[in-house]
């Protein structure tokens, strides 16, 4: 049986009264490419964000490498206002903030693109490389780290070359066309050496073309840094085509898990995305 | 990395000359030059303004705390190099000061930089949760408090209380000043060329995205407030030389405002656009344009129409919103100045030129 990477237990995430996320339990296992997708508004960005510590998530455990990285349970107004389920398994509250998991190997991109926007291609991953210094502020101030900061541009400089964006490594960030924009967020993102990899929404606003080379960029960066990926998306295309495993959640609950041939052939997934007819 | 290597050694080059030009103008010229009093000014606020820079433009923290730091520093070094004999005399009102010794310049330049440093560590704690114009609310009622606090009769004994401190430590040259300013300054570009700036210039780009890379929000911000406000003590310390007398009612907020108009006009986040803007400004508001003060008369006996008190204040302040409207990004945006790039910029048109030329020729 393979390891899995990425455990969630239970996650609710609930504003006031309303349940965004119910009750959502996945498994990542290592070498994975796994999908979630939902119709819009279904909760899968507010799903992600409780995974990646934006959010405190309102019940429920999340495990990275079986180490437990969030845990929370209603409190406060939340111990009356609490919907979801499970409600007294939970006792601790534990969130890592996004730095520390990043720290720890999940790095993740944006669905609108925030890349640095006064910086270069360059600074852009350079600065991916800050977290995993060894100098303090007055060893880099006064140069004394100097084989860290040729390791750091060092690496810097093959990464880019492996993307392909080695060639504009001058111009600033924003200057660049959307698709490349895309690929240098996700080349920020391998530079902080991920072990998970999660991406919101990568092909979004892309065109058919486009979409056919995130795929196999999606495909080349896996195999070449080992990594284990979940995304979010609303490309079925793309989705079906790289996802190993997916799980489909609408109106915050999961209605499905598998293989994409089985979601395909769901039933209740088709009914969520075109809506039940009423005739039956 | 040869390239690099030329834009760094042209750029030295520079800095050599206006430190030969700061030192043959210390030598040579006569001691009542308005150069002394304008260079000694320039030196102060352009470390003040580039401090002032690392947070507003690098960090992307909107903090207008400046007046308060320099205070503290600008305290604590007139405090601490009265001469013994003079204390008791300066001290007059509280009977004598509690402090019994004197420090050397260096000393109390660099312990003038940790008091200040060690309240931003203090008030970052809590006041670097908030964001933008609250900050700004914050640290500008922090230096409000600071200067309340430092009148108060029973800190007399340290402070002197409401009397101004004087007799204390005051170079004249103008090398000192650039000398402090100048290796100042260039340990914090040194910082910002880190890995250090980087992640300062992340969080200000994108604090999202900065934390998300894995850059600790709360300590970053809280080492580049404290980084900010060391340079800012440094510099109240140089202002103390400067006035020779140091009271707390020179440390008020509009000083805060010129600060960051200096760091405006010379380009948020631009070094060498606040030390230019920096001399600019303290230049013609103290010389340049001082005549316009002055009632004037014409050789034939006429009044020189406007000239008089409180003109120059207004023809300052047109020219400040002359600049603020056609160069937005103030002087130098947030560029840097590279002599290299514009001796090349220079041959270009140059050699453009003699190409025509040569072309005309056939």
């Amino acid at each position: 049986m393979s390891k899995n990477v990425l455990r969630v237990e239970n996650l609710t995430m609930q504003f006031g009264g309303v349940v965004a996320v119910n009750n959502l339990s996945m498994e990542i296992n290592e070498g994975e490419i796994v999908a979630l997708i939902g119709p819009n508004g279904a909760g899968k960005t507010t799903a992600f964000n409780a995974i990646t510590g934006v959010y405190e998530p309102t019940n429920g455990a999340v495990y990275f490498n079986d180490q437990k990285i969030i845990e929370n349970h209603p409190q406060g107004k939340m111990k009356k206002l609490y919907a979801g389920k499970n409600a007294d398994m939970y006792k601790q509250a534990l969130v890592k903030t996004p730095d520390e998991l990043t720290k720890l190997g999940m790095a993740r991109t944006f669905q609108n693109i925030r890349l640095f926007k006064s910086m270069t291609v360059f600074d852009n991953v350079l600065t991916a490389k800050h977290l995993r210094r060894t100098s303090n502020i007055f060893t880099a101030t006064f140069k004394l780290n100097r084989e860290e900061e040729l390791k750091m541009r060092k690496d810097t400089e093959e990464l880019l070359k492996l993307v392909e964006l080695y060639d504009v490594k001058d111009e600033i960030a924003t200057g660049l066309p959307y698709g490349k924009q895309r690929k240098l967020e996700i080349a920020r993102a391998l530079a902080t050496e991920p072990s998970l990899l999660l991406l919101d929404e990568p092909a979004a606003g892309m065109n058919p073309q486009e979409t056919e080379e995130l795929t196999k960029f999606i495909h080349y960066i896996r195999e070449k840094f080992s990594l284990t990926i979940l995304l979010i998306e609303h490309h079925m295309n793309l989705v079906m085509d790289i996802s190993d495993r997916i799980y489909v959640i609408d109106f915050g609950e999961e209605i499905a898990e598998g293989v994409p041939a089985e979601i395909q052939a769901n039933k209740r997934v088709i009914d969520a995305y075109l809506g039940v007819s009423e005739d039956e | 990395m040869w390239e690099k290597n030329k834009r760094t050694i042209c750029n030295l080059i520079l800095v050599g000359i206006i430190i030969l030009l700061m030192i043959l103008i210390d030598l040579f010229a006569p001691s009542t030059s308005m150069w002394f009093s304008v260079l000694r000014k320039v030196c102060t606020f352009a470390l003040a303004a580039v401090s002032m820079n690392l947070l507003n433009g690098f960090t992307g923290l909107f903090s207008l705390g400046q007046a308060g730091f320099m205070l503290l520093g600008a305290y604590t070094y007139a405090i601490l190099t009265i001469p013994v004999n003079m204390r008791s005399n300066v001290f007059r009102n509280y009977g004598d000061s509690v402090i019994h010794f004197q420090m050397p310049l260096v000393a109390a330049l660099i312990l003038a930089g940790i008091v200040a440093a060690f309240f931003a560590f203090l008030i970052g704690l809590p006041v670097l949760r908030l964001k933008s114009d609250y900050l700004a609310i914050a640290t500008l009622g922090f230096a409000e408090i600071v200067r309340g606090l430092v009148q108060l009769q029973s800190f007399g004994p340290v402070t002197n209380g409401p009397d101004p401190i004087n007799m204390f430590t005051a170079p004249k040259s103008i090398t000192v000043y650039a000398a402090i300013s100048g290796i100042s300054i260039f340990i914090i570009v040194l910082m910002i060329n880190s890995t250090y700036g980087r992640a300062f210039k992340a969080i200000r780009d994108d604090e999202i995205a900065a934390e998300a890379m894995g850059i600790n929000l709360a300590h970053h911000k809280q080492l580049s407030f404290v980084i900010s406000s060391f340079f800012c003590g440094i510099a109240g310390a140089m202002m103390a030389m400067c006035n020779t007398s140091v009271s707390s009612v020179s440390f008020t907020t509009s000083m805060t405002y010129q600060i960051l108009l200096v760091v405006v006009i010379g380009g948020i986040g631009s070094i060498s656009g606040s030390i230019i803007a920096a001399f600019i400004f303290y230049a013609s508001s103290e010389w340049w344009l001082k005549f316009l003060d002055l009632e004037t008369y014409t050789k034939a006996g006429s009044k020189v129409p406007l000239l008089g008190p409180g003109f120059r204040m207004v023809v300052f302040s047109i020219l400040i919103m002359i600049i603020v409207l056609f160069f937005r990004q103030g002087i130098m945006g947030t560029r840097e100045i590279s002599v290299y790039d514009g001796i090349m910029k220079i041959k270009s048109v140059f050699v453009k030129d003699r190409a025509k030329g040569g072309e005309s020729h056939e």
